[in-house]
């Protein structure tokens, strides 16, 4: 078993190392045989360790294993240790099948983009990190992988980099995530000074002994702090504006690290934590009041966004709000579902982009698109199964999901009912906006300039043949689990439970809900009858009196205005920290501080006073004996006063 | 004796100043031949038969006749005035008369506390140097010949009118 | 006898003397005196040790001082010659080349 993990992580950094070095020499074909296939390696080998563990004797305890020692020093210990369950068994499938695919749709994509193995040396790279953070068995080895991951997704935004704004959106994504991994840091430091471990095992071990009420200040504070890594990494509020500029980068990354994987890690870091979390109800109580509030916030600015990969992204920050919902109130295990499939669904809505936007040439602008439908069949008919599942539609993956989160939102230990409410709102805002970008794009009569609408063409089946595979998964992953109210057994849940239960329980025992009123499946009903409202004011604004949108953003146009600047987020952010940043380090560190102290005062200033008082001191070398022996005779003088002074 | 040690030790003093006042090197050096004289007597009223020989004969016999063939052979004249370290100018009168001062009381201090012991009578004629010199210091002796053979040799290079 | 308090402060005066000529001349072969009259003061306190501490070292070591003394007369004497025939001048003040 130990063989086969590390045989899962083996093939991408081999993989990476190798285009590194030798890629530029190697043909495209050569490079992305490297990539595809180190990636489909370990896809095989996740699959196989999945198999062995499931066939494996102690399953469903975890499997952990110790390679070699890493870190020793003084008290603290972590090694270089994997840690194997059914959580981590979700993740790592999940991650190579998803990664997989993209990187097969990525040889079709970047075919004619420059910097081709570059690209595949850094998806691998970032395979790599994301499979150390999932199988980590301490939280300094998940460290490594976190980190690597974010500087892979630095990498990759700015992929482009010759380009200003793409290298500005790297900068940004890594800036405004260091945020959040100081939190982290913090968190993590706390960890190991109140209980004297990092590792999974003995941490939870100790947890798991401690009674209810018990050291519930440290651990609310390391569940918050924890929480802000995830806030950044994750993109929720306040820490959510690198995602939205993070669409710069080529879209197979967008799809892989900003829907599928990366932002995922702030979820699966709570989910993992879910024992720390178990004692502080506080802390899951701030998770799940950000998630719901950044879930209602990008979606209504998804509302009005143009772009169809900017839109697509807050719609990421809408969905990753909802898994935090779902941690938030106890229902770890529905959060990772919804994680499960929205990775699927996501990174299909983002290829479909990318197929589109190769087929018009490098253009996003939804209000330049239009009629699709007829020339790119392929594309088309993913994207619509795509949008039916984001929506919640009942039969395909996402209504499984969405479903599962909002009943716990409303009767899972933690839950209250406006969380409810807004999340069922939220999901109306999201099958809005998701068929209002299927019908401007898709629908209706092509606003395509002429040129462009002369080379629209179905993209090749490099492309297509992983959107039609993803599109399947989108649609049969959320079979694993029937909800309760339509009478399946939620098997998805019973499988996570050795993994959650005990902090699902403990919540529940240790919260006071009482009996909100509605049941199980009245709750569904509210979920779809919004979502349906969504769909068909979607319908009503974009197909059927398609000027109503024009005259009712110029009625309102205010709130508009707002909306479609995203509440002047990044404007505030830039006056309130990165403008005095800017102006204090040119200004004062710049000027005063590195010319003027740094290097007037102490480097040169040094030398100039060398200089000074040694040509000070160099004029009694005058030449002249007289001089000399007056010296001579003077220090004779004061010795003499020194040696005669009475003591 | 003690009013010989004085009227010769009078004499000395006299003649150092002289030797330090004295316009024209010619003087400085007959002064100097006066003052060696006055204290070879000295040495000989305690007791240092054998040096004081010596000084009247190498010191005042060879060394001051070579200071004169010099001055004689560079006409060496008056000197003129030139003031050009200000050091000496400054701080030179003050501290010579501070380490004036400083010395005799040195001296005083060292001999106001108690009374010396009396003088020993002891045999220095040359035979009793002679001893010691062959016996305990014969290095610093052969050291010294070959120190003069290599002041002969330096002293023909430098003084030479061409090489 | 000749108490030992009076020739060292003969020798003391004498070598004060010494100095202020050495501080104040600026001919170069009068400085060379004052040396001389310096080295002389201090046989002066070695022979008058020596007498007093009853052993001949003293007067050993006064011997020793007038055969370097000779010697390093002979070699001044020939390095004032030379500086003499390239500078044509006596003044010590003259002599200044190594400086800053």
């Amino acid at each position: 078993m130990e063989t086969l993990l590390i045989l899962m992580l083996l093939p991408p950094l081999l993989g990476t190392i190798l285009s590194g070095i030798l890629g530029r020499r190697f043909s495209q074909a050569m490079v992305s045989l490297i990539g595809c296939g180190a990636s489909g390696l370990s896809m095989v080998f996740a699959l196989l360790s999945a198999w062995a563990y499931t066939n494996s004797s102690t399953q469903p305890a975890p499997f952990i294993h110790r390679y070699f020692t890493w870190i020793e020093s003084g008290n603290l210990h972590a090694d270089y240790a994997l840690y194997y369950d059914r959580l981590t068994l979700v993740m790592t499938v999940t991650v190579t099948v998803v990664a997989f695919l993209i990187h097969l749709y990525s040889r079709g994509y970047m075919e004619h983009e420059g910097g081709y193995y570059r690209f595949f040396t850094y998806l691998n790279l970032f395979l790599f990190m994301m499979l150390t953070l999932v199988t980590a068995a301490n939280y300094p080895l998940l460290f490594v992988g976190w980190e690597g991951v974010g500087l892979c997704s630095y990498l990759l935004i700015g992929f482009y980099f010759r380009k200003q704004s793409a290298s500005d959106a790297g900068k940004k994504a890594f800036i405004v995530t260091r945020l959040g991994d100081a939190g982290f840091t913090v968190g993590v430091a706390l960890l190991f000074w109140t209980f004297g471990s990092l590792n999974f095992q003995s941490t939870f071990a100790s947890l798991a002994a401690l009674p209810a009420g018990q050291m519930q200040n440290t651990l609310t504070a390391i569940g918050i702090l924890l929480f802000l890594g995830a806030v950044g990494k994750s993109a929720q509020i306040p820490l959510y504006v690198w995602l939205p500029d993070a669409m710069e980068g080529p879209t197979p990354v967008s799809a892989l690290i900003h829907a599928a994987t990366m932002v995922t890690a702030g979820v699966y870091l709570v989910a993992r934590s879910n024992p720390i979390y178990s004692h502080a109800p506080l802390a899951l109580e701030v998770v799940g009041v950000v998630g719901c509030v950044t879930a209602f916030y990008a979606a209504t600015i998804a509302l009005t966004q143009n772009d169809l990969k900017r839109m697509l992204a807050y719609s990421t920050i809408s969905q990753l709000g909802y898994m935090f919902i779902g941690c938030g109130v106890g229902v770890f295990a529905a959060g990772i579902f919804h994680l499960m499939t929205h990775a699927f669904f996501k990174s299909l809505l983002f290829l479909c982009s990318g197929s589109v936007m190769h087929a018009l040439n490098g253009e996003l602008d939804m209000r330049k698109m239009g009629g699709l439908r007829q020339k790119m069949k392929t594309t088309f008919l993913t994207f619509f199964i795509a949008t039916l599942a984001i929506s919640g539609l009942p039969g395909l993956s996402g209504f499984f999901s969405k479903d599962e989160i909002l009943a716990g939102a409303y009767e899972g230990p933690l839950g209250q009912p406006w969380l409810y409410w807004l999340g069922a709102l939220t999901a109306g805002l999201t099958a809005f906006y998701m068929f209002r970008a299927l019908f401007l794009t898709f629908f209706g009569v092509s606003r395509m300039a002429p040129e462009v609408e002369h080379h629209v063409h179905e993209s090749g089946s490099k492309m297509t043949v992983p959107l039609l595979v993803l599109a399947l998964f989108s649609i049969v992953v959320g079979d694993v689990s029937w909800p309760k109210a339509l009478g399946g057994t939620e098997a998805f849940d019973r499988y996570l439970e050795p993994v959650f239960k005990p902090s699902e329980d403990f919540l529940q025992s240790s919260a006071h809900t009482a009996g909100h009123g509605l049941a199980g499946g009245s709750l569904m009903m509210f979920a779809l009858l919004f979502a349906a409202v969504g769909i068909l004011v979607a319908y009503w604004f974009y197909l059927k009196s398609t000027s109503l949108p024009g005259r009712l953003a110029a009625r309102f146009s205010t709130a508009y205005k707002i909306l479609i600047h995203k509440y002047y987020v990044d404007e505030f952010y830039n006056w309130l920290v990165v403008r005095p940043i800017r102006v204090c380090s040119e200004k004062f560190l710049w000027r005063r501080v590195d010319a003027g102290a740094i290097d007037g005062v102490m480097v040169n200033g040094t030398g100039e006073s060398v200089v000074e008082v040694g040509s000070l001191l160099r004029r009694i070398q005058s030449g002249n004996i007289r001089s000399y022996a007056s010296w001579v005779l003077l220090g004779a003088t004061l010795w003499l006063v020194y040696v005669l002074w009475p003591r | 004796m003690l009013v010989l040690f004085y009227i010769f030790a009078a004499l000395a003093i006299l003649a150092a100043i002289s030797v330090v006042a004295q316009r024209t090197p010619i003087f400085s050096a007959l002064s100097l031949i006066v003052v060696l004289c006055s204290l070879a007597v000295v040495y000989l009223l305690l007791g240092a038969e054998f040096i004081a020989v010596l000084q009247v004969i190498v010191y005042a016999g060879a060394i001051m006749v070579l200071f004169v063939f010099v001055i004689m052979l560079l006409n060496a004249g008056r000197e003129a005035p030139s003031h050009r370290s200000r050091i000496a100018k400054w701080l030179g009168a003050p501290l010579v008369a501070a380490f004036l001062a400083e010395v005799l009381l040195a001296v005083w201090k060292q001999f106001s506390a108690g009374s010396t012991r009396p003088a020993t009578s002891i045999d220095a004629g040359p035979a009793a140097v002679g001893h010691l010199l062959f016996r305990s210091y014969v290095l610093p002796f052969e050291v010294t010949s070959i120190l003069i053979l290599v002041a002969i040799l330096g002293a023909v290079v430098l003084a030479k009118k061409e090489f | 006898m000749v108490p030992l308090s009076h020739v060292l402060a003969l020798s003391a005066v004498l070598f004060v003397i010494g100095a202020a000529g050495f501080v104040f001349r600026k001919s170069i072969i009068t400085v060379f005196m004052c040396i001389e009259l310096m080295l002389n003061a201090v046989n002066l306190a070695f022979i008058g040790f020596s007498r007093y501490l009853g052993s001949l070292d003293g007067q050993l070591f006064a011997f020793f001082v007038i055969v370097v003394a000779a010697a390093e007369a002979a070699v001044g004497l020939a390095i004032i010659i030379a500086v003499y025939r390239n500078r044509d001048s006596l003044n010590i003040e003259d002599l200044d080349s190594m400086k800053f």
